[in-house]
């Protein structure tokens, strides 16, 4: 047992043990949203695509429901062709005020809690400031009060004002280390693997489990993603691609300098750093296109290395592969029967120790 | 009689004597020893800094009025006199982000606290004559100059892409080292050396006098709060800075001697430098803010005619603050890849911070509490202080969840959140105090028109500029981007225009100080009534030279709350 679960155990005794019932409930509301958001889309199907096309009817108000079938069309064909704009799910709203709308189950579990527990309580805490600071000023300005009281203790106030935001604090961390744990869960041993390179002033993604291949992807030129209809600054010319509703494991490390790999919209950052491989794992519920971009400063051109995630049901993924001359792991006796031999126990133990495998450049004469 | 130099200091105005003798303009502010000639030099001086270092954010929030790169370019030919492109466009953004941060964070707002503020007040509160090391204390204001000429020597070299270092404040490595060839950071990384060397004599110097010079029946817990955040200040300075020197020496080592003490390719981490960065850099923004919570306590009693709710509490809640500062520092670095376990411990240990800080906000609400309040100019600023610290603190808290910090780090939330501290919570405190002792200091009152005007335009500028840039950071915009997808344009305009209204708050101050130096009427010993109870009212307006030489005596008043100083009607200044 390690360190978090004691410590969420121990907090969730304390929460019971104290008497803060009414700061509980915001708990309670969180874990049923939690819950209502856990039915993952399921990818390979068609279903999930017709189900996905109201929201982004919603979200993209250009869509008409014309666009709407032809997305149909692009998730049922079991080819490879690049999403198009009506499919862009995770990029800033004009004048928005909140959190990118997400796309993970762990990033609508934090969106929940800052929403619905830390927004809530830091609001209240400056307006109750605020409204004592103008009480204070209405009541006891000079021309009403015109003798000051000498009071400057009270042991029963101040005992608390230090224990109630001990237990607004306690309140706060419940649901904190619980999305940590569940950040910190470690994918399946079969899971996806797909690092990504930061560069100056670019990103690489490789696929270790795929014929170890790297897509060099680049910022497009305003004038392309306007052409494309896609954002300035955040489209690329070559998206990283991954399996849409599975777990995947990504794993992030920096070439030169220290970059950081950050999607808001599904609610990933972890930093590219030299010599170092982070590792998180990725689940992306929706097909769409997901943009991100460097979040640590890399020099001069470090606002222009966007990051384009495009998730897509395993068959158009599995073309996609085909099309970058990768291998899937199934079909990897077919595709070229000589190479199966020399394929296949290659493929085998990347997939199994990913994490151990520093340099997925060694699978890829194999393939 | 609770002093007893004042009889004598009272004279000295009038007679010339030897109390007031100065020496000449020379000796005086190139060769000073005296505390109070050190302060008014390190406070002209953080002026200085803070209006190059407010220019730049100008240039800066000019920038990202609108997206694309308009204005870069145009700096560039400025400076090099060569045509621009889009990496010498970048690699200015970066110069200005990393010079507007290192300047307000060592050539603003700490020369101006506890430079300015520390050794101008901190003798007088505890009745000492002078500090313990004057000559070492003439040293510190020289290096800290000598610290920012080196700095902006730096935008003059090549730093890699282009002339400066565009490294960011934080100096990560391998883009300071491997990252940026040629002298800039060589020389940035020296400016570090040279105002930490400076803090450094200063923090010792603090620490000897409060220890040793107090005055006559001023114990610990009689002295003043600022005189207290001073204490608190300097041992911080005292442990975090050297903990930076090593970090910014293996910079100089890696980058100039060939060691790889941050390069994985020679068995170095790059995370190490971060980890010794942060060790010195959170302590560092408490140094930022402990002076301000000191400040504030003295003002908010002052206005309220009623002794500081609490003193003890305040007092250590600012001890508890600067030794919980000191564990919690890798919360600035929760995306680079630490273990659960880790993460979890530095978001508790981040969320206690907020205990020790709400025992502050609250009493301070507490000593205005039943007060009669008076809103003088450095009330307001105050009070203004007091609100806008608590926005920023909360969104603190939610800062510390290591969970939520994943999509908010390096976003605008975070530079929200830190301006909120600083450039509202430091920054107000130095205006309040300011504008607490300007008087004190000058001799000459200011206009309190004025000074309320500044409040009121600059309090509505500084959240135009930074409440929207919350919902950026909410929506994932990054931090240090000269340039932006256009779906942030909305709130950066409104921030950029906010700016403009901050800029202009700031006119009317060089407006007040320019008032009060022609034409402010003089400045009487205690100008704010019997609310000032400490020790620097019971002196003239400017004091003289050479106060307290023979050394007041702090009755015992068997109770905390009389601590806060002797009472100015039973001293016999006038
Ligand atoms: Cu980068």
């Amino acid at each position: 047992m390690n360190f978090g679960d004691i410590a969420r155990k121990r907090l969730h005794t304390l929460i019971l043990a104290s008497l803060f019932a009414v700061a509980a409930t915001p708990q309670v509301s969180l874990a049923q949203e939690a819950a209502v958001a856990t039915p993952p889309a399921e990818s390979t199907v068609a279903a999930p695509a017709a189900a996905v096309a109201a929201p982004v009817a919603a979200e993209a108000p250009a869509a008409t429901p014309a666009e709407a079938t032809a997305i149909g069309e692009v998730v049922l064909d079991n080819t490879y062709k690049p999403l198009g704009p009506e499919w862009i799910k995770g990029a800033p709203t004009p004048g928005a005020i909140n959190f990118q709308t997400q796309h993970t189950d762990d990033g609508r579990f934090a969106y929940g809690m800052h929403t619905f527990v830390l927004l809530p309580i830091i609001t209240a805490i400056s307006l109750f400031v605020l409204a004592l600071l103008l009480w204070v000023v209405v009541r006891y300005n000079r021309k009403r009060n015109e003798v000051p009281s000498k009071t400057s203790h009270n042991t029963l106030i101040e005992v608390i004002w230090t224990v109630v935001p001990v237990l607004i604090l306690v309140v706060i961390a419940v649901p904190s280390i619980t999305l940590l744990a569940r950040q910190y869960e470690s994918a399946p041993k079969d899971a996806l693997t797909i690092k990504a390179t930061g560069y100056q002033w670019y990103w690489g993604y490789t696929y270790p489990d795929n014929g170890g291949f790297e897509v060099i992807s680049n910022m497009l030129s305003e004038e392309e993603a306007d052409k494309r209809g896609e954002p300035r600054h955040l489209a690329a010319d070559n998206r990283m691609v991954v399996p849409v509703g599975e777990t995947i494991r990504i794993q992030v490390v920096g070439a030169d300098v220290i970059h950081s790999f950050g999607v808001p919209s599904l609610w990933f950052k972890i930093d590219a750093v030299p010599g170092r491989i982070n590792e998180r794992t990725l689940k992306i519920n929706e097909p769409g296109i997901y943009y991100g971009q460097c979040m640590e400063l890399c020099g001069a051109r470090h606002g222009y290395m966007p990051i384009a995630i495009e998730a897509l049901p395993r068959p158009q993924f599995e073309a996609w592969v085909r099309s970058q001359g990768g291998t899937v792991p199934g079909d990897a006796p077919a595709a070229a029967p000589a190479a199966a031999p020399a394929a296949a126990p290659a493929a085998t133990p990347a997939a199994a120790v990913p994490a151990a495998d520093a340099s997925p450049a060694a699978t890829a004469p194999a393939a | 009689m609770a002093t007893t130099a004042d009889h004598f200091q009272a004279h000295a105005d009038e007679h010339h004597h030897d109390a007031d003798h100065k020496p000449g303009f020379f000796a005086r502010w190139f060769m000073s020893t005296n505390h109070k000639d050190i302060g008014t030099l390190y406070l002209i001086f953080a002026i200085f800094a803070g209006i190059i270092g407010g220019a730049v954010s100008g240039l800066m929030r000019w920038e990202l009025a609108e997206p694309g790169v308009q204005i870069m370019g145009h700096i560039v030919e400025f400076l090099n006199g060569t045509p621009s492109d889009i990496n010498h466009d970048g690699h200015m953004w970066n110069v200005l982000i990393t010079a507007h941060g290192l300047i307000m964070v060592f050539f603003m707002v700490m020369p101006a606290m506890i430079g300015g503020f520390g050794n101008w007040f901190v003798p007088l509160m505890i009745g000492a004559p002078d500090m313990a090391f004057p000559r070492m204390n003439n040293i510190s204001f020289w290096l800290t100059v000598a610290g920012f000429i080196s700095l902006m020597l730096s935008a003059f070299f090549p730093g890699g892409t282009g002339n400066g270092a565009g490294t960011g404040w934080t100096v990560y490595a391998p883009l300071s080292t491997s990252g940026s060839v040629g002298p800039a950071v060589d020389f940035g990384i020296f400016s570090l050396h040279l105002a930490g060397a400076a803090s450094i004599m200063g923090a010792i110097n603090f620490i000897t006098t409060i220890f040793n010079m107090r005055a006559p029946g001023m114990t610990l817990h009689k002295m003043p709060l600022f005189a207290w955040s001073v204490l608190v200040t300097a041992f911080l300075l005292l442990l975090a800075l050297p903990v930076l020197a090593a970090a910014i020496t293996m910079l100089i080592t890696d980058r100039n001697f060939g060691t790889t003490f941050f390069d994985p390719a020679g068995g170095g981490d790059p995370i190490l430098y971060q980890h010794l960065f942060w060790f010195f850099g959170h302590p560092e923004v408490y140094i930022m803010i402990l002076p301000g919570f000191g400040m504030i306590s003295q003002i908010v009693a002052t206005f309220s005619r009623k002794p500081v709710f609490g003193y003890l509490g305040m007092a250590y809640a600012m001890v508890a603050i600067g030794v919980v500062g000191f564990v919690v520092w890798a919360h600035h670095m929760f995306t680079v890849g630490m273990d659960v376990n880790t993460k979890m411990y530095f978001t508790a240990a981040t969320m206690v911070i907020a205990v020790p800080t709400g025992i502050k906000i609250f009493s301070w609400v507490a000593t205005m509490w039943g007060g009669s309040l008076e809103f003088k100019s450095p009330m307001v600023w105050a009070m203004g202080f007091i609100f806008l610290f608590t926005v920023g603190g909360v969104t603190g808290v939610v800062l510390a969840n290591g969970g939520l910090d994943d999509n908010l780090h390096d976003t605008y939330y975070v530079v929200a959140h830190f301006h909120y501290v600083l450039s509202m919570g430091a920054v107000f405190s130095l205006f309040a105090g300011f504008y607490y002792w300007f008087p004190k200091m000058s001799g000459k009152m200011h206009s309190e028109f004025l000074a309320h005007l500044h409040f009121w335009i600059f309090f509505i500028g500084v959240n135009i500029i930074f409440f929207p840039q919350h919902f950026l950071g909410l929506q994932g915009m990054a931090r240090r981007y000269p340039d932006y997808t256009p779906a942030y344009e909305y709130w950066n305009h409104i921030s950029s225009i906010g700016y403009v209204i901050m800029a202009g708050s700031m006119l009317i101050f060089f407006a007040n100080l320019i008032y009060a130096f022609v034409a402010g009427k003089k400045a009487p010993a205690n100008y704010w009534g019997e609310g000032a109870t400490t020790l620097e009212w019971s002196l003239s307006s400017p004091p003289p030279y050479h106060q307290f030489e023979t050394l007041p005596v702090i009755e015992d008043h068997h109770s905390h709350h009389d601590a806060i100083g002797a009472k100015p009607d039973t001293a016999t200044a006038h």
